[in-house]
Parts: structure tokens; C-alpha cells; sequence
């Protein structure tokens, strides 16, 4: 049965525990190592020195985070909180797209690979339509023509835009 | 006057035009696509502005800000949905209109009321102007430190029930902050060896993670949501009528959307909260409220447009921003050399006054646009959220790689794209993180500078402006702490409203035990006993 203290906490249950664990784990470590990955500079004031703020920020980390991991109504990891863990691992496979997308834009190009990228991922996202398909290319083609054609927004011309033949080769360095 | 006129002559360009049309319609339909919100497109479109004028970059985003909650009304009272997080309450007395087919009544009295509060804020702020730019030069660095330290504990307690959390991750937003090469004794602070760590963690790639990524994340890991719109039916412009049947409750929420919105921290919600219940109260059909009543609608709408221009002031007097998207638009400033604060109302206030104006126009600009283009613009609403995933996340590669073309950075705005994932699944607030960076690095340089001025603590607020805010942060505390008092002795009045004492026997064994060592148990147990005696001598 949940009890008033849960009944009572914003927000899910799940994975409270674990995020609360690690925040705690990780300023405190991060608290330990203050001495090595701060200075104390011999003659100048406490609150000047380089080591006062993030002292100040890693205290304050561990002491409201371990509070509020006391306060917690909750004392265990259920299975509830693995599976909302095993939800956060989900995410990742985005970060690996988006990643790709990343490191391939300086060697393929920025409109190359945004009009393979978006529609990719559209696909992957479980929309098979042709129609979809169509609006993600052409979603593509004004992202690359607004920011990089139109605001000149600085995404660098691509490794392979320099075996283009000579004034495409310029035209796709600065608006592709 | 000569003052209006010079900030007109600012605004008379035609890319200031073209950034007012853009950002105004722009901000229309991203607050009407519930699941992208000013905060996502500004940190993505923040790097495109960096190339602008400030007054150019700066009306686009402020034109994102000021017209998003318009269009986060149209869901909100369409489909039940907010389009921003602010248009929540529209949504109580939007949505029955809607759900008893009068849903273009609803939208026309939810402009009309954004209108209002749009505009009351700002000609209330073009008066004040000048008295601001009274009060500003009064603020040095100890004021501004004390100013600062105000906006992050205001934020931090304004989590009402996570207080303690989110004060842990302001801390968060402070220490990463520090992270890099400290500017004045030039030492390596939680560098770890690493060159990219060198320079600090840029703001804007922690902003693009935690709003743009995150969003991205949440909405490519959800289903898409079946929606039915409904046909719009009668005037658009029957809600200017109406609005003008509720002129007090119009100017009470509009004053209350100014008055939050120049107090960091506070914004939209307070502003709404505190509307409505006045507006709940003082009317004559108080039970209406929550099942379509026009004037919840107008309390909720009115107050929050009134805040967009009122949380500007301290941004632009002080140099202190009260929420995330003000702390985005300081880097605009940043990026420019343009440093806001006391110096800007004395020495620019003209441009100022162009920006207030600027969000005049835009109101206007908005409103026509959303009387003529509401049937067209509802379509957005059915952008299917994973695609909208998809768009987001590609959009967020332009705003961190073009910042500095380093990979470095998109690892890192993905790190944090994947910690407020899950700070937004586990309903935890990101926005004390952003402020704290912002924040903790203002109040590290004013500490600094003030305390090389100071010879003794009580030195520190000796000074009227200074002992008036050290006495409000005190005071805050104090209500903080009482609160939280409070809601501890509910908790324990619920706890034992449901707790029946057979449920633990060692708790019973405990009472017992107690019962029979005090003196009242004694006198008890004597009574009981003596009464026992008499009746078994009456056998």
C-alpha cells in the first residue's frame, strides 16, 4: 500500500533511488577530490580563492542531495527503478545517431548527410509512408538552406566537397 | 519623448523588421506545437543570433518568448494539451469551452487577454523606465552578488516539494561553472588533465543539452498521440467584446504578471496561480472556474504574457537573469560585449526602450496574425511527436556545432541531453542547473570584487539597497523554512489520520509501557482499580 510520504513525493517513484545514489556518489567523489583539482593560493583572501566556489558548489551538492536522499521515502531498488534505468539506456542509441551525424558532416557534408540523416531516423521512428518520407527530405533541404545558405550559420565545407570541380566546388564549401 | 523617438529610430531598419516579423510568427507556431516550447527553439537558434546586431538577435528571441504563450493556447484549448508549459491553466476553463462547442469564443478571449497582458506590461515598464534607471546605479557589486544569491534561493524554494533537490542541482549549475581555468590567480580547477575541460563548459551547450537534446530524446522514446481537432466555428474578434466586460480582472492579473515577472525566480506560474485564485474569488459565478468561466480563462492568459517584458528588468538592470530563457538571451549580451546592467539604463536607454518597444509591436504583429491565420495554424498540431523528435534533434546539430565546429562539444551537449532526459522523466527541474551557471559565475566576480572593499562581515550590508535585499533573502528563508515546518506536521497529521494503532505491536507494547510508567497512568490504573473493588464488594 503506499503510504502518505509517497503519496506525497512530486513526481514517479521510479528511479528516484538510482538518480539520487549516483548524484550523491558523484559529488562526493568529486568533493574528495578538491585538494588535488583545486589550487589554494598562499596570500590571497578566503573568498578569493580558486578552490572557495567549487568547494561551496560540491558542499552544497552533497549536503542538499544527501538530505534529500534521507528524505526519500524510500529505502530499496525495486525492479521498477532497473527498468527505468534500462529506459535512460534507450536514449543512448539517440545519442549514437545524433553522434554519427556529427562526425560524418565535415567528411560527406552538411547537405548530404542531413537529407540521408533525417530521412534515416524518420524510417527508424516507424514512419514508412512515402509521404512522411517526402516531408523529411524536404525538412532536410530548408534546415541546410536556412541555417548554412540563408544565416550563414559556421558548419565548415566537407573533405569530399574538395574533389568537386572548381566553382561547385566553392558554391558547396559556402551554402552545401 | 526624445527618448521614444531615439528607440524608434533603432527599430526603424528593415532587419529589425524582418527579425520582429519572424520571431513573432515563429514563436506563434512553435508554442503551438505542444512538445517543442520557447526554451528548445531559442537554445538551438541562439548560435544564429551571435551573427546578428544585438538589438536584431535580441528581438528574435524576445519575439520567440513573447509569442509562444499565444500560440501555447491553441492546443491547450483545442486538444487539451498545453502547447508550453505556462498555458497549463488555460487549459481548466479553455477546453470545457471547447468540449461545449465554443471553442473560437475561447481562442478569441485567450488572444485578446495575451494581448492585454502583452501590452499592460510593457507601457507599464516604458513608464517605469525611468525610475529603474534611478534605482539601477544604486546596485554595486555587493548589491548585485545579494541580487543574484536572492534570484537562485527564490528558484530553488519556488520548487515547492523538491526544494532540496533542486537546490542540489543549482549547486551543480555553480560547480560547472568553475570547471576550467579560473580567470585570476590562473589555476586549473576539476580539469582532470584534459585540454577540452581548459576552457570551461560553454553555457549554451549545457542549454542546447538539457532543453533542445533531452526534449528530442523524450519525444523519440514516446508514442505519437492520436488528436481530433475540432471545427472552428463564429467570429474571431467576439473576445475583444468580451474582454472588455472584465476589465478588473484583466488589470489585477496583468499587475500580477508584472509584479512576479520582475522578481527572479518567480514567473509565470506564481503569476497565474495567484491570478486566478483572486479572480476565483472576487467573482460573482466562482463555481464556473475550471468548467469553461471566460474570466479563469482571461486571469490565466493575461497574467502570463504580462511576465515576458517584466523579466527583462532585471535581466537588463541588473544583469541578473530570473529564468532559463533570460539566463540564454544574457549570452546574446555576452556575445556582443554589451554588458547589461546598472550601465545600460544610465548609458543606453534608448535601447532599452527600443526592446520594450519591439515587444509592443510584436503583440500587435501577433494578433493580427492569429485573427486571420488561427484555421491555418491549428494544423501544426498534428505533427506527429516522434518526427518532431527527429526535426529537434537535427536542428540541435546546427546550434552546438556551429558554435565553435568542435565534436567535443556535441559529445558533451548529448551527455547532458541525456541527464535532463532524465531529470525530465523523473519530473526533476533542469532550469537551477542553467541558472546556477549563470548565477554562480556573477556572484563569484561581485563576491570577489566586494569583499576586496569590505573589512569587516557587517561592512557587507551597511548600505540601504544591500541590508534591504540580505533582509529579504533572510526573510524568504524564514518563510521557507516555516513552510517546510508546516507541510512536515500535515504529513504527520495524515500519517497518523491513517495509522490505527493495532497496526504495529511493538508500538502498542511501547505505549503501554509509557502508560504504565507516568503519573497519569498511575492515577488511572488507581481510578479503574478502585471502581473494580467497589463493584466486586457489591458481591
Amino acid at each position: 500500500m503506499t503510504t502518505e510520504r509517497e503519496r506525497r513525493f512530486p513526481g514517479p517513484r521510479r528511479g528516484q533511488l538510482i538518480f539520487a545514489l549516483a548524484f550523491v556518489a558523484l559529488a562526493a567523489l568529486l568533493l574528495a577530490l578538491i585538494g588535488e583539482q583545486t589550487a589554494w593560493v598562499k596570500k590571497t583572501k578566503f573568498f578569493a580563492q580558486p578552490r572557495f566556489w567549487p568547494a561551496v558548489a560540491l558542499g552544497g551538492m552533497v549536503l542538499m542531495g544527501g538530505l534529500h536522499l534521507y528524505r526519500m521515502p524510500w529505502r530499496r531498488v525495486t525492479r521498477y527503478d532497473g527498468w527505468e534505468a534500462r529506459r535512460w539506456g534507450q536514449a543512448l542509441e539517440y545519442v549514437l545517431w545524433f553522434m554519427g551525424y556529427v562526425l560524418l558532416v565535415p567528411i560527406v557534408g552538411y547537405l548530404p548527410v542531413t537529407l540521408v540523416f533525417v530521412p534515416l531516423l524518420t524510417w527508424r521512428m516507424g514512419y514508412r509512408s512515402p509521404r512522411m518520407l517526402w516531408i523529411s527530405a524536404c525538412f532536410a533541404i530548408a534546415v541546410v538552406l536556412v541555417f548554412k545558405g540563408l544565416l550563414s550559420v559556421r558548419i565548415p565545407g566537407a573533405l569530399l566537397y574538395e574533389y568537386l570541380p572548381g566553382s561547385l566546388r566553392s558554391f558547396a564549401i559556402l551554402y552545401l | 519623448m526624445d527618448l521614444i523617438l531615439s528607440a524608434i529610430e533603432i527599430l526603424m531598419r528593415w532587419d529589425v523588421a524582418l527579425a520582429l516579423l519572424a520571431g513573432s510568427v515563429g514563436g506563434v507556431l512553435i508554442g503551438a506545437i505542444p512538445g517543442v516550447g520557447p526554451a528548445v527553439a531559442i537554445a538551438i537558434l541562439l548560435p544564429a543570433t551571435f551573427s546578428m546586431d544585438p538589438i536584431v538577435g535580441l528581438t528574435v528571441l524576445l519575439g520567440i518568448y513573447g509569442s509562444s504563450m499565444y500560440g501555447g493556447a491553441i492546443p491547450a484549448i483545442l486538444i487539451n494539451t498545453p502547447g508550453t508549459a505556462v498555458n497549463a491553466l488555460t487549459t481548466y476553463d479553455g477546453y470545457p469551452m471547447t468540449a461545449r462547442g465554443e471553442p473560437r469564443r475561447a481562442l478569441s478571449l485567450a488572444y485578446s487577454a495575451s494581448f492585454f497582458g502583452g501590452v499592460f506590461s510593457v507601457i507599464c515598464l516604458i513608464l517605469f523606465a525611468p525610475v529603474l534607471a534611478k534605482v539601477a546605479p544604486m546596485f554595486g557589486s555587493r548589491e548585485i552578488f545579494l541580487a543574484a544569491l536572492l534570484g537562485l534561493i527564490l528558484v530553488v524554494v519556488a520548487h515547492r516539494g523538491q526544494a532540496l533537490i533542486a537546490g542540489a542541482l543549482a549547486c551543480f549549475g555553480i560547480f560547472l561553472n568553475t570547471i576550467g581555468m579560473e580567470p585570476v590567480k590562473y589555476t586549473q580547477r576539476y580539469t582532470f588533465g584534459q585540454d577540452f575541460l581548459g576552457g570551461g563548459i560553454n553555457l549554451i551547450v549545457v542549454v542546447l543539452g538539457l532543453f533542445a537534446i533531452s526534449q528530442a530524446f523524450v519525444l523519440l522514446t514516446d508514442e505519437d498521440e492520436k488528436i481530433h481537432l475540432t471545427r472552428l466555428r463564429g467570429g474571431m474578434f467576439q473576445g475583444l467584446r468580451e474582454l472588455s466586460r472584465h476589465p478588473r480582472v484583466a488589470s489585477v492579473s496583468a499587475g500580477f504578471g508584472v509584479l512576479m515577472g520582475m522578481i527572479p525566480g518567480v514567473g509565470e506560474f506564481t503569476a497565474q496561480f495567484m491570478s486566478y485564485t483572486y479572480a476565483q474569488k472576487t467573482s460573482k459565478r466562482p463555481q464556473d472556474f475550471g468548467r469553461g468561466s471566460s474570466e479563469g480563462l482571461i486571469a490565466a492568459e493575461t497574467a502570463n504574457n504580462a511576465v515576458p517584458a517584466a523579466a527583462m528588468v532585471p535581466l537588463l538592470a541588473l544583469g541578473i537573469p530570473g529564468e532559463a530563457l533570460t539566463a540564454m538571451m544574457l549570452s546574446v549580451f555576452y556575445v556582443h560585449n554589451v554588458v547589461p546592467g546598472p550601465g545600460l539604463f544610465q548609458n543606453d536607454m534608448d535601447f532599452v526602450v527600443a526592446l520594450y518597444l519591439a515587444l509592443l509591436i510584436l503583440n500587435v504583429l501577433v494578433l493580427i496574425f492569429l485573427l486571420f491565420a488561427t484555421r491555418s495554424l491549428i494544423q501544426v498540431v498534428k505533427i506527429p511527436n516522434r518526427f518532431l523528435g527527429v526535426c529537434i534533434l537535427t536542428l540541435s546539430f546546427v546550434g552546438v556545432y556551429s558554435l565553435r565546429n568542435s565534436a567535443t562539444d556535441c559529445v558533451m551537449a548529448a551527455a547532458f541531453g541525456l541527464v535532463g532526459y532524465i531529470l525530465k522523466r523523473l519530473s526533476l527541474p533542469a532550469v537551477p542547473i542553467i541558472l546556477g551557471m549563470v548565477l554562480g559565475g556573477i556572484m563569484e566576480v561581485k563576491l570577489r570584487a566586494a569583499m576586496a572593499r569590505v573589512k569587516t562581515p557587517f561592512d557587507f550590508i551597511d548600505r540601504p539597497v544591500a541590508f534591504i535585499l540580505f533582509s529579504i533573502i533572510i526573510l524568504v528563508l524564514a518563510l521557507h523554512i516555516i513552510r517546510a515546518f508546516r507541510d512536515r506536521k500535515e504529513l504527520k497529521e495524515a500519517e497518523w489520520q491513517i495509522k490505527t494503532s493495532s497496526m504495529s505491536f511493538g508500538g502498542l507494547m511501547w505505549r503501554r509501557k509509557n502508560s504504565f510508567l507516568k503519573d497519569r497512568g498511575k492515577q488511572v490504573r488507581a481510578r479503574h482499580a478502585k471502581l473494580l473493588r467497589r463493584l466486586t464488594d457489591l458481591f
